[in-house]
């Protein structure tokens, strides 16, 4: 066999790449089938590995990492259950479009379709909840591969790209050819809006009474925060967000009209109603968003401003979309704009309905309660930090409450709906920011879900600030229980069957503390952020039987939004 | 409505199962399916009949352009294209049957590919109409097994145009 000198092994191809792709973290978990890489990475320095305790955590952690950084979350894993426990992460960075390259291994070539032990056809099972997959066959694709991976993971709508390492292409040598260009001629993202569609929207957003910005994710992840900014200032245009869009543009600005959607503010629900002119910007009409598609903005004209094709017209016919990077296009609206539009009297309008039904909540009765906790920590962040959270009750309070100043600093499962995402998430996010607070926030349940990254936080040292909202209960689908379900509380109350969450932070080695008295909540959070060195954990115990205004039922039109509790004798 | 889709593909490991995962996964309808080779080795060519609303379809073209390794979508159905299909169709023989059976096979333009003292297969080509028609004809016959081809497809003219000017090569 002909030698050359750069003849190496998949394991050692594997770590030229990375370096290539700059990958400074990634998040693992060793197994039989990727030995070969663990062995080359015990000598690796280049980049640091972070061990999770489960592979769900080593997604979510990549997918905190990639939001809170904007680079490529990186993802090893071993085979069979390896590689099967990171479904549900791949499928949530999917629906939120979140960057990550996931790498499995694999059983040999030839034990491949043999039920060999540890074997699961991951390809197969994740085809539909990644942006793409390989199988790598021949340790000669195996360079390109991954550099396609990076390509594909990162670019357009961003998306998990998986790839499949069977434990013989990882041993086997090549010559390690790097290659410097990517061309896949089936994949050539559209970046460059139309110039004529552009023009018009500015036209028509110049000439609107009552236009409204319904800002999604896209913005964020294009980087367009800036240039957003600039464009609504300049031309006086109100913002409404998605839950992925919140801290596109500031949420202390006058503009700003916080979350629109099923818990959206009452004024926001309000302008979408009767704005006549919506301009969407990367994001996808998503159902939590557009309750009822027939009645949603429906005396407007849309505008649909977006990377991915088929997010236009997907769930509500628009009259102008704009295919191409919203960053740009954005800016180009914004230097084709003949004038800025006269928005005086709809600002008014929304000033208006701002007063009618604003964001309350009872604070006078001595008891703890979740927005009172997430106020506080905004108050004393400012919007500055990074806040995670989980799914439920409290992530739509805080979306509510904490009014984020910056992009990359909300992190939250929006499309999929993760239980268990806050905490791994969190931990990842922490390995890519070091000059903000790292804030977690978990309800009781959803904290359960992947607990055992807790060990990950206090091994790592991560100054992440872990906060319970303990309301001993499956908050979100006990409030769908009283509003929809006959009241029947089936299997939500925990309060039997919770565990004493000091005493687990403790096991873990993580300082922690618990109170229910309002009076405290101000000493607790002054001492988690005087901690920095390490992870500190604060259990708020709130009200049980809360609900989360306003609320659209799904499936609902804005005449449906319900601002407050109807049947009070349910409080608890 | 119907909408006959061609669909160039790379002609990886994965990429028909990509296709089929996106209509199954979003709900869309295929009523017919098939995959063949291209003038160029690393292509194939799929010819996919779906049906729907025009926003359907539109989603499905798509939704089809989104798959990584999908690199042409063309709706054939706005445009002059020829359609064809290939049918063998297996008849049981009964006394008297094998000439009237011929016969219909002549006016169908087909030809018979195999015979025993039982049965006789036939095989049409055609548009699926045609198809369809040979097939109700021979119904009372009695026919044993079928196996349809599903549609493949071509537009008609500019097609070899097209693929020039936009430089399909290896």
């Amino acid at each position: 066999m002909k030698k050359s000198d750069n003849t190496l092994n998949g394991a050692e191809i594997f770590f030229e790449c990375l370096k290539r792709e700059k990958v400074e973290h990634i998040f693992g978990y060793p197994g039989g089938a990727v030995l070969k890489l663990y062995e080359h990475l015990h000598d690796v320095n280049f980049l640091q590995h972070i061990l999770v305790r489960h592979e769900q955590g080593a997604v979510h952690a990549a997918e905190g990492y990639a939001k809170a950084s904007g680079k490529t979350g990186v993802v090893l894993v071993t085979s069979g259950p390896g590689a099967t426990n990171t479904v549900t992460g791949i499928a949530d960075a999917y629906m939120d479009s979140v960057p990550v390259v996931i790498f499995t291994g694999q059983v040999p070539s030839h034990l491949i379709g043999n039920d060999a032990f540890q074997e699961a056809d991951i390809v197969g099972i994740t085809r539909p909840i990644t942006k793409h997959s390989f199988l790598v066959r021949d340790v000669k694709e195996l360079a390109l591969t991954i550099r396609k991976a990076f390509y594909i993971a990162s670019t357009g709508r961003p998306g998990p790209v998986l790839v499949d390492l069977p434990k013989d292409v990882i041993a086997s040598k090549c010559e390690f050819v790097y290659p410097e260009d990517v061309e896949i001629r089936g994949y050539k993202p559209t970046y460059k809006g139309h110039t004529n569609q552009i023009k018009k929207v500015a036209e028509v957003i110049a000439a609107a009474k009552r236009p409204l910005l319904y800002v999604g994710g896209g913005v964020i992840m294009s980087g367009g925060s800036q240039e957003l900014a600039l464009f609504a200032r300049e031309n006086k245009l109100p913002v409404a967000m998605t839950l992925q869009g919140l801290g596109a543009f500031p949420g202390t600005d006058d503009l700003s009209l916080g979350m629109l959607g099923m818990h959206g503010t009452y004024w926001a629900n309000r302008a979408v109603d009767n704005c006549d002119v919506l301009v969407s910007l990367g994001a996808r009409f998503d159902d939590r968003v557009t309750g009822k598609v027939e009645t949603f903005a429906k005396n407007a004209y849309k505008i649909h401003v977006d990377i991915d094709p088929t997010c236009i017209d997907k769930n509500v016919v628009v009259d102008l979309p704009v295919v191409g990077d919203v960053k740009h296009i954005i800016a180009e609206i914004a230097s084709e704009m003949p004038n800025p539009p006269e928005t005086g009297e709809w600002l008014e309008q929304i000033n208006e309905w701002r007063e009618e039904c604003p964001l309350v909540y009872e604070d006078n009765d001595g008891r703890l309660r979740t927005e009172f906790v997430i106020e506080k920590i905004f108050q004393k962040t400012k919007g500055e930090a990074v806040v995670v959270t989980d799914v439920g009750q409290h992530q739509m309070w805080t979306a509510q409450y904490y009014k984020y100043n910056n992009p990359r600093s909300n992190l939250t499962s929006g499309g999929l709906g993760t239980m268990g995402f806050s905490i791994p998430a969190a931990i990842g996010a922490s390995f890519a920011v070091k000059d903000r607070p790292i804030i977690s926030i978990s309800g009781d349940g959803g904290f359960q879900m992947n607990i055992q990254e807790l060990i990950t936080a206090a091994a790592y040292k991560v100054p992440v600030k872990f906060i319970i909202i303990n309301n001993s209960f499956l908050g979100m689908v006990r409030q769908w229980q009283e509003l929809f379900h006959a009241e029947k509380f089936s299997f939500t109350d925990l309060s039997a069957s919770n565990p004493d969450f000091v005493k687990v932070g403790e096991a873990f080695g993580i300082e922690s503390y618990s109170t229910d008295n309002p009076k405290e909540v101000d000493s607790l959070l002054d001492k988690a952020f005087s901690v920095n060195d390490r992870a500190i954990l604060l259990e708020f115990k709130v009200v049980k039987a809360d609900m989360v205004f306003p609320m659209v039922p799904s499936g609902g039109s804005i005449s449906d939004m319900m601002v407050k509790r109807l049947n009070p004798k349910r409080m608890i | 409505m119907k909408h006959t889709i061609s669909v160039l593909v790379e002609n990886h490991f994965g990429a028909f199962d990509r296709v089929a995962t996106m209509f199954s996964g979003k709900g869309f309808n295929i009523r017919s399916i098939s995959i063949g080779e291209t003038e160029i080795a690393e292509i194939s060519r799929m010819t996919i009949v779906t049906e729907g609303d025009d926003q359907i379809i539109d989603q499905v073209v798509k939704q089809l352009n989104r798959l990584i390794d999908t690199i042409k979508v063309v709706d054939l159905a706005d445009t002059y294209h020829v359609e064809r299909e290939l049918a063998l169709i297996s008849i049981g023989l009964h006394k008297g049957s094998m000439e009237q059976i011929k016969n219909i096979c002549d006016i169908f333009r087909g030809s018979i590919v195999d015979i025993t003292n039982k049965s006789m297969m036939i095989e049409v080509t055609g548009p699926p109409d045609k198809i369809d028609a040979a097939v109700n004809v021979l119904a009372p016959f009695g026919i044993k097994e079928m196996a349809r081809s599903g549609i493949v497809a071509l537009k008609r003219g500019e097609q070899l145009k097209i693929q020039k000017k936009e430089n399909i090569t290896t």
